[in-house]
This record gives C-alpha cells, structure tokens and sequence, in this order.
C-alpha cells in the first residue's frame, strides 16, 4: 500500500536543499515513512470528521519568497520577536539572558542526535510526523536554562508566502529546571498565499519551572494548518497555554500532555471560531501518568454558517496515578443551524483515588440573556454579536498577557462585525 | 400612560393572566401585591415583550401606541423598563459595555448622539454611587458573581441611566435587609418625577412604608381582584390574601 498523498514535489525539494548530513539522513528515513504510509480516510477514527480531500488534492511545493509582510505584531509587550519565513529561522536580534535559540542549521553532531532523540520521545502516531520529518524546512531549539527567569516574551512570528507553498517546521522549546519564560508561537500567511503548514512544537518544562504559551493559528483565506504540540512534564512543573484558530480552509492540531513528575499542573485553553465552509479541530491528551498532578481545560467554541469544529478530549489517568485531578470542559455555542460541531470526550481512568470531571455543551444563545439585552433596547442583531464575544472573551480575559489579549479582541471583533462596524461598537 | 384592559396571556398554554385591566397616569406609583403564582411577573413580561407569553386576548396602550405590536427593543427605547425580579449574569460582557451599549440604543431612536466613552463612564460611576454600587462593579461581568442584593441596585443603575417613563419593578426588594431595602427605596424615589410612573410589584408591605404608592392593587388568579389606596396595603399585611379572595368568590 502506498500512500495516495503526492508529496513527491516537496521531498525533491527538501533533497535537493543544502542541510547537514545528520538532517539529510533523517528525512529520508522520514521519507520512506511517510511514502509507505495509508492516507488516513474518514473510517479512520482519528480523522473521522476532518476531510483531507482538499488538502491531498493540491500539488504542494516549497518556495524561496522574499515578501513575508509584518506577520503579527504585539503592541507594548517587549517581547522578542523571531522571525520563521517560510520555515526558515530570519532572526538577528538580541536574546535575554540565559535564553539560547540555535537552528538545525547550526546544530553540532551531539546537539542534532539530542534534538532528533526529544523530538522523537514525544511523539504519538501523528499521521503528518513522518512529513514533518521527511520535508523539515528547518529545526529551532530554543533554550531557557536552568534558573533563568527570562526577562522577555519570546515571539515565534510564523510567516508564509507563495502559491501551493508547503512549510513543515519543528519547534523545541526546553524550559529547564526552575526557569520561566513565555513564549508565543503566531501563524499567518500574506494575501494570495495558497499555503499548507505543518508545525510542531515540543515542549519540555522542567522541575519547577514555568512556561506560559501561546499557540495563536491565524492563517486567513487559502491555508491549511495540520501539526502537533506536545509538552511534557517534569515534577512541579507549571504549563499554562493558550490556543487559539480562526480562519482558513482547514485547521487540525493535535494536543498531547504527559505528566513526568509528580506534583505538576497543566492549565490550557482554546477558543476556535469556524464560519464559512472552515473547518478547524482540535484533538487533545492529557496523560497522567505519574501521581499527584493536575489538568484543567477549557475550550470553547463559536461556529457560524456552514463552520465545523472537532474537539476531542483524552485523559488518561494511569492505573497508578492517585490524586490525579483532571478537569475538561468544552462549551460550544452554534450561530447558525448548518454549522456542525462533534466533541467527546474520551476518557480512559485506571486509578480509583482521582477526581475527573468534564462537560460538554452545545447551544444556541441563550434565550434569557438574549432577552436582557432586547429589554434595555439593545438590537437583537448587536446582542447576538455582544454575547457571542462575551461567550470568548471570558477566556481572553483570564489571559496574563495583555498585549495577547488586546491583539486578539480586534481580530474576534472584526470576525463578529462581518463589515457592520455599529454591532461592534461596544465591544472592546 | 399606560392603559391595560382585559389583557389575556398564556405561558406554555396554559393561561396566566385572564383578563386584567390597569390604567397608569404620568407620575403615578402603582403598587401590585398578590401572592406567589398570581402572574405578576407574567404581567412584567408580558409588557415588556419577552418571547414564549402569547398574549391571547386584550389590549395595552403605551403612550397612544399599540404596545403589543412593538418588539421588546423598541418597548425599551420608547420608555418601558422592566426591573427584573431575577437578573440574568453574563460573563464575559462588561457591565460598563451592557449600559453604554444600552444608553446608545434609547439614546439613538430619540435621535441623540451617543454619550463619548470618557462622558458615559463618568454618568455611570455617579450613578452607581447614587445605589450605592461600588465602580469596580462596572468593570465586571453584568451581574456576574453580584448578590442578590447587587443584582437589584444594578437594575436600578440602569432604569436611573435610561431614564424610561414607565418603571416596572418586579419584586426589587425581595431578599434585601433593611439597609439595602432604603438604598433602593432612595434610588426610585429621586426617580419620581411628573412624567415618569411605576409599577411596584412587591410581596411585603414593608416596602411601601419606604415608597408610598399613589394605589395598591391585588393581583390574583390573573386578575386584578381589588385596588385602593396605600392603606390597602397594611391591611393586606394584617390578614393576608385569603379574605380578598373569598371577598371576590
Ligand atoms: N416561563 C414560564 N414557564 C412556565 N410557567 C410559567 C412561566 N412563567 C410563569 N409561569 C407560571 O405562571 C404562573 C404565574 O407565575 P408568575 O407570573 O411568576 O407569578 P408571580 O410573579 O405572581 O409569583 C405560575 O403558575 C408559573 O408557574
Ligand atoms: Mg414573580
């Protein structure tokens, strides 16, 4: 059986690039995974409500662009920005202190065997891997070491250009014992851009450190964004992470967090707002593997028109893992009676000394709120918009990065406004 | 201002209101008592235009206009406010962005310009020293995590901001000690004016010792079933419903 994804275009490319041998060596092993692969089908569970048809159906290619545009911007955040055009790392600034971040390019032997060996550890049977690895623009390892607090935000502007442009990127993010940093990855793609992006982020935190993430999919019009973020763990570790996809044809991430030490505590959430004929899903796993850690787990969605969303939740709590307290919550509020959500949970608990809670919801507007705005002369048009935002902005508000929300609001505004500028006066 | 006759209205099919009449004249405080079940909030929500009460008989006449004929909004901007007996919490909508949002709409159908952000968030902070709401509260979500008693002053911060001509407070006291209960008292009586009325619907008698209504009525079994003056009201609190009801059997 081989695979039906013609991605033969892309791994010339990817041949022909200049890389070092240790990367040569591994896409092809990527290569001749993937080229051997079944294309996952809609019997295929994982994959059930996510049409790959379109994706598959485009002659993809890698492109050397030189107009990326701004990408985004953060206003009055300090942070560092750093750029990745096209999968290849444009950054020439200035590190804080005790912070490192080196490209595949520049890896030494040792460095490259301990990158493949991370990247490797944290990986599930994510179909799109083997391409990732097959066709890798380019690896980013970025380090906070051991004790550092570091003194700015660290933004990974992802940027693409190019017509049937395909980015495949590998992201490290290693957090070391006791530091903390934040670190937000943001993707979009210029006008007229016809792009497929394949992004993965692995994320170690070590003992007692802290690391606050934000992992923003802001690709508009003819994109598709497939790829996977999975963080692990270590005693006491803190992650607090945030997703966020709007916009484009198709957009797929898959979440996985697995629990090293004991004590640690994962805190994520995730707005998606489809409309159109988008599709966006979001496939998350929480592992508990070890005792004594905690999840919690928020993510809403707004669907409009025809938009689908998936949201599927896993934890697993290991027959081991007393005192786990794992909480998922998924709320879904659907504008329009042709949009299509599917969320479920999957929950697998092998311990007898855990709390697991979790709730699904999806609904219209409700009724008795919609009905406080109409009493105080508020359109009904502008109350669906209020409380729409309202019903995402609960989430935004609870960010502790400012400048995240502020650069976020305008966007779900504009999103809700459709053009109408008078529905979205009063929202922020 | 208001004239109601033999309004008829069913909840779920079943019908509450069986054929009540109410007639307000500017500047009027109308006190309606009855006890639990009667339809007073029925009546509330009935005026005020809210989805699922089928109005089946009757008519209501709101400033020389058919009010049954108006969506809830526009009952709003031409001037009826319906304190709710139950507000509703909506997180994520700021309350300061619920008032102004609100402001601008009545604002806007008398053909006014909308308040400036820095001229509305001042009118806001006085008026909710006014019910005695401490500011942040408008920074928070409407209503979100408010007591019961919060809950109350803030719909009066929005009938003192909307300045409407017909109040409709559903039950504005229940659940108050007697300190909130003067707070609240205080707010509706600076709202007195010649051309503003209300309908104070209430349980206790308690409250109207604080706003003495012009007429108490009794509303039970859907219909007004006896009205008088503010003395009506203490003898209801003496010997409670039951001798009205076998008065009108
Ligand atoms: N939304 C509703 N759905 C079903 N029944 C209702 C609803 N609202 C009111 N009712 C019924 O109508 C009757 C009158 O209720 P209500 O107007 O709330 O009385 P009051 O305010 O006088 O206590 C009660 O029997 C109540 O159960
Ligand atoms: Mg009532």
């Amino acid at each position: 059986m081989s695979n039906s994804f013609d991605t033969s275009d892309v791994f010339s490319a990817a041949n022909a690039a200049s890389q070092p041998a240790w990367l040569k060596s591994w896409q092809a092993a990527g290569q001749s995974a993937f080229t051997a692969a079944t294309l996952p089908t809609r019997k295929t569970e994982a994959w059930k409500y996510t049409p790959l048809k379109e994706v598959v159906a485009v002659p993809w290619q890698k492109h050397a662009e030189t107009d990326f545009g701004e990408g985004i911007q953060f206003a009055d955040w300090n942070e560092v920005s750093i750029r990745i055009e096209n999968g290849k790392l444009n950054f020439h600034g200035e590190l804080p202190a005790g912070v490192t971040l080196i490209s595949s390019d520049d890896f030494s032997e040792a460095q490259a065997q301990s990158f493949i060996e991370k990247i490797e550890a944290q990986r599930g049977s994510f179909f799109f891997d083997s391409l990732n690895q097959g066709a890798l623009d380019q690896g980013y390892w970025l380090k906070i070491d051991k004790n550092v607090q570091a003194a700015q935000p660290l933004h990974f502007n992802f940027l693409q250009a190019g017509s049937n442009s395909m980015v495949n990127t590998q992201l490290l993010i290693e957090v070391e014992p006791g530091a903390n940093a934040t670190v937000a990855e943001t993707f979009t793609q210029v006008a007229g851009c016809v792009g497929f992006t394949n992004a993965n982020t692995t994320i170690v935190v070590g003992e007692n450190a802290h690391l606050t993430h934000y992992h923003l999919l802001l690709e508009q019009g003819e994109s598709h964004h497939i790829g996977r973020v999975s963080a692990a763990l270590e005693r006491s570790a803190r992650l607090t992470t945030f997703h966020m996809a709007i916009g484009g044809v198709l957009k797929r991430k898959d979440i996985a967090v697995v629990y090293r030490g004991e004590g640690a505590e994962l805190s994520m959430n995730g707005v998606y707002l489809p409309t159109g004929n988008e599709v966006i899903d979001y496939h998350t796993s929480i592992d508990h593997a070890v005792p004594n850690c905690v999840s919690n787990q928020i993510f809403r969605g707004i669907l409009g028109e025809q938009g689908k969303a998936v949201f599927n939740g896993r934890i697993h709590i290991h027959p081991h893992a007393q005192k786990s307290l794992a909480d998922m919550n998924n709320r879904n509020l659907l504008l329009s009676p042709k949009a299509e959500i599917d969320t479920k949970p999957e929950l697998e608990i092998y311990a007898d000394d855990v709390r697991c809670a979790h709730g699904a919801t999806i609904a219209q507007l409700d009724d008795n709120m919609l009905f406080y705005f109409l009493s105080r002369g508020i359109s009904r048009a502008e109350a669906e918009v209020m409380l729409s935002f309202g019903f995402i902005n609960e989430l935004l508000d609870a960010l502790s990065d400012e400048p995240v929300r502020l650069l976020l609001q305008p966007m779900l505004s504009e999103l809700f406004a459709k053009g109408q500028a008078d529905l979205t006066r009063h929202i922020p | 201002m208001l004239s109601i006759k033999n309004l008829q209205a069913s909840v779920e099919e079943k019908q509450i209101l069986k054929g009540l009449d109410l007639t307000i004249n500017p500047g009027e405080v109308h006190a309606i008592m009855g006890p639990n079940g009667a339809g007073k909030s029925t009546l509330g929500n009935v005026l005020a235009g809210r989805d699922g009460y089928e109005v089946i008989g009757g008519s209501v006449d709101f400033h020389g206009e058919d009010l049954l004929e108006l969506d809830a909004e526009e009952r709003a901007r031409k001037g009826l406010f319906l304190a709710f007996q139950y507000p509703v919490e909506i997180p994520g909508v700021s309350n300061m962005e619920f008032l102004k949002a609100s402001v601008d709409a009545v604002r806007e159908s008398k053909g006014l310009a909308p308040y400036t952000s820095v001229e509305f968030i001042k009118l806001a902070r006085e008026k909710s020293k006014a019910v005695n709401l401490p500011a942040d509260f408008l920074k928070r979500g409407v209503n979100e995590g408010f007591s019961g008693g919060e809950k109350k002053r803030n719909e009066l911060l929005q009938m003192m901001l909307l300045e409407p001509s017909l109040c409709i407070l559903d039950e504005t006291d229940s659940g108050l000690d007697i300190d909130a209960l003067q707070v609240v008292a205080d707010g509706v009586n600076s709202q007195r004016s010649p051309d503003r009325s209300f309908i104070v619907v209430t349980h206790y008698q308690r409250l109207l010792d604080y706003i003495v209504p012009d007429y108490v009525h009794v509303l039970a079994g859907g219909k007004i079933v006896k009205s008088g003056g503010s003395e009506l009201a203490k003898e209801l609190e003496a010997h409670g419903y039951g001798w009205i009801e076998k008065e009108t059997v």
